[in-house]
């Protein structure tokens, strides 16, 4: 076992996610984050949003650099296409989300990672966003993730890695179950 | 058996049957009204025991036919709709054949071919009039429904005697559903309601029925052709409205207020957990937006007809409470929720209709309830056919006085064709 441990290195610091367990057990408020970003509207369909600070263990934080998303709609919607649309971007959310799990559940369970690539096709009938049809959801109909994983585990063991990074994802969370959500305008 | 011979038949005895009926015979069109049971057979027999008219009872103008009582300002009771359209059918002596069910409705040269099970009948034009809520509308998710839970449909529902004890969940905010979640929490069932879109609106406003506003405001005749998003209309909830003898608003806060609990839009079930969508308060701040747009109409056409010393000052209701947080999901199986009942709409019945009339959504194409693809033939009684208040019993009559007179030109016309084929 000693010896795998400084044989598997996936970059995921696991052991400080499993250190801040245990300290959160004894101090659950500083365990509630709140996650920011603002958005600007630039123009059309286009607009620019950014990401800078956030709060969690009782204090705000800053990101080391303030993180800038162009968002707009495609040529085929008679936008300018200046940026990924917004459902693009619910996309890349639920990515990055689960593929940060994998790599991080594989570091737990001392599996070496050598490649993870991941494809995700979300289907939408627009309809729905045009107003054409009230039977026809906004959303997407549906989400396919597909991932191809180079490591050194079995096939099962793979799955097993995939399913439980979904099962401990914030966006998946996010995108499959409801959340209220509240807009006021100022 | 031969097919008997008519110039019109008329499928269903209600309300716009009749109306139809009584269009037809002033014209002295020959004609027949098929009806399934007895006149009014839906209010008869598939509605709960205390429905009463959303509609006062002065508005009820029906071609040739009003109320005739003293209390023009109540709501009728089924009983009283149902005596009020037998009334009907016998001062306008219309040729109805109760007890006819029909089992299909055909093209066939030049005219119609409608089968019963009481034999055929051969006509030049036919009036589809049986009804917009054949069937209570049911959501597929509700297939996934742990079996313990017991569940009824809006058609299902007569009264609260008729379930266990222990929790309900009443799906769906529209006139059915807040009814049914009102009695059902007097009863002594804690009550749950999942809202969705519903239309939210005071039964009484500065002093007059809702309804008067509407009509006396020309909100409900508006026309099918002159509003932006016709499908939209037509698949509008009913009002947020009830009938009752102390004209009471029952609106989501009336419920609140006794103790039901407000939930989202039932959005799924996953492992026996049922998810209410994040919506509500939009969907009740959206409610309230367009109460307040409506009553902003009602409220500058009051002062533009000199109303605003007659009756009662503008006056607004308060915002609907929604709590926080409201809770997201809910665990079908702990024995909280014993009953579900889905008061999610109504759709008609067309399954004996063989004639290629439908769009990809399984609606009749027609333009105010001409048929696009059936010459001679006419749809009634369905929401917005002609006009907002299409489908409520004051407004069969002005689209039957249409489509009747459509009719009419249609049969001189076939009739000088045919004077022109013979020469």
């Amino acid at each position: 076992m000693a010896d795998s441990q400084t044989t598997t290195n996936n970059g995921v610091n696991v052991q400080a996610l499993l250190d801040a367990r245990v300290a959160l057990a004894d101090a659950p408020e500083a365990a509630k984050f709140t996650w920011s970003a603002s958005c600007e509207w630039k123009d059309g369909t286009f607009s620019e949003s950014t990401v800078e600070g956030y709060f969690g263990l009782g204090e705000n934080h800053k990101h080391k650099t303030v993180f800038k998303f162009d968002a707009d709609h495609p040529a085929v919607f008679a936008s300018e296409d200046r940026g990924a649309t917004p459902v693009e971007y619910v996309l890349v959310g639920l990515a990055s989300c689960l593929t940060a799990g994998i790599a991080a559940v594989a570091q737990n369970r001392e599996i070496q990672l050598r490649s993870v690539t991941s494809t995700l096709e979300g289907g939408m009938d627009i309809q729905g966003i045009l107003g054409m049809d009230s039977d026809i959801r906004n959303g997407f109909d549906g989400i396919k993730v597909t991932y191809k994983i180079d490591a050194d585990a079995s096939q099962k063991d793979i799955e097993a890695l995939v399913a439980q990074s979904q099962k401990r994802s914030a966006v998946y969370d996010i995108v499959t179950n409801p959340t209220n959500v509240t807009v006021e305008v100022n | 058996m031969t097919a008997r011979t008519t110039t019109t038949v008329v499928i269903g005895g209600g309300q716009a049957g009749l109306a139809m009926s009584r269009c037809l015979t002033e014209r002295s069109i020959d004609h027949v009204v098929l009806e399934r049971g007895e006149v009014a057979n839906s209010w008869r027999t598939e509605r709960w025991d205390s429905l009463r008219l959303l509609t006062p009872n002065w508005q009820s103008r029906l071609p040739g036919f009003g109320y005739e009582g003293d209390d023009p300002d109540g709501y009728r009771t089924m009983p009283e709709i149902v005596a009020f359209l037998d009334r009907y059918a016998e001062v306008i002596s219309a040729p109805v054949e109760t007890n006819t069910i029909v089992t299909s409705l055909r093209a066939v040269d030049a005219g119609y071919l409608v089968s019963t099970d009481q034999g055929e009948w051969r006509c030049q034009t036919v009036v589809l009039a049986s009804g917009a809520c054949n069937i209570a509308r049911v959501p597929e998710l509700s297939e996934a429904l742990p079996s313990e839970i017991a569940t009824l449909d809006s058609m299902q529902y007569r009264n609260p005697e008729q379930l266990g004890p222990g929790g309900v969940m009443i799906v769906g905010a529209s006139a059915t559903g807040t009814q049914f979640a009102d009695e059902i929490h007097r009863s002594g069932r804690p009550v749950t309601i999942s809202v969705g879109e519903h239309i939210r609106a005071p039964r009484v406003y500065r002093g007059r029925d809702l309804e008067w506003w509407m009509d006396a405001a020309g909100i409900l005749d508006e026309r099918y052709d002159e509003i932006e998003d016709i499908n939209r209309a037509r698949k509008l909830p009913s009002l947020q409205l009830t009938g009752t003898p102390d004209r009471t608003t029952l609106d989501l806060n009336a419920l609140t207020a006794t103790g039901v609990k407000l939930i989202g839009r039932f959005a799924g079930i996953n492992d026996g957990k049922a998810q209410f969508s994040g919506s509500l308060r939009n969907q009740c701040a959206m409610s309230d937006l367009k109460m307040g747009r409506l009553l902003d109409t009602i409220d500058e056409w009051a002062s533009e007809n000199g109303l605003d010393g007659e009756v009662e000052a503008p006056h607004r209701l308060d915002p609907t409470d929604v709590e926080e947080s409201p809770p997201l999901g809910m665990n079908l199986t702990s024995g909280e929720i014993k009953t579900i009942i889905w008061a999610t709409g109504y759709r008609p019945d067309y399954s004996w209709l063989d004639m290629p009339v439908f769009d990809r959504k399984g609606r009749i194409r027609h333009d105010g309830g001409i048929l696009d693809d059936a010459p001679g033939a006419y749809l009634m009684g369905i929401q917005f056919l002609r006009r907002r208040k299409s489908a409520l019993l004051d407004g069969v009559g002005d689209d039957a006085r249409d489509l009747c007179a459509h009719l009419a030109a249609y049969l001189d016309g076939q009739a000088r064709a045919n004077r022109g084929a013979a020469n």
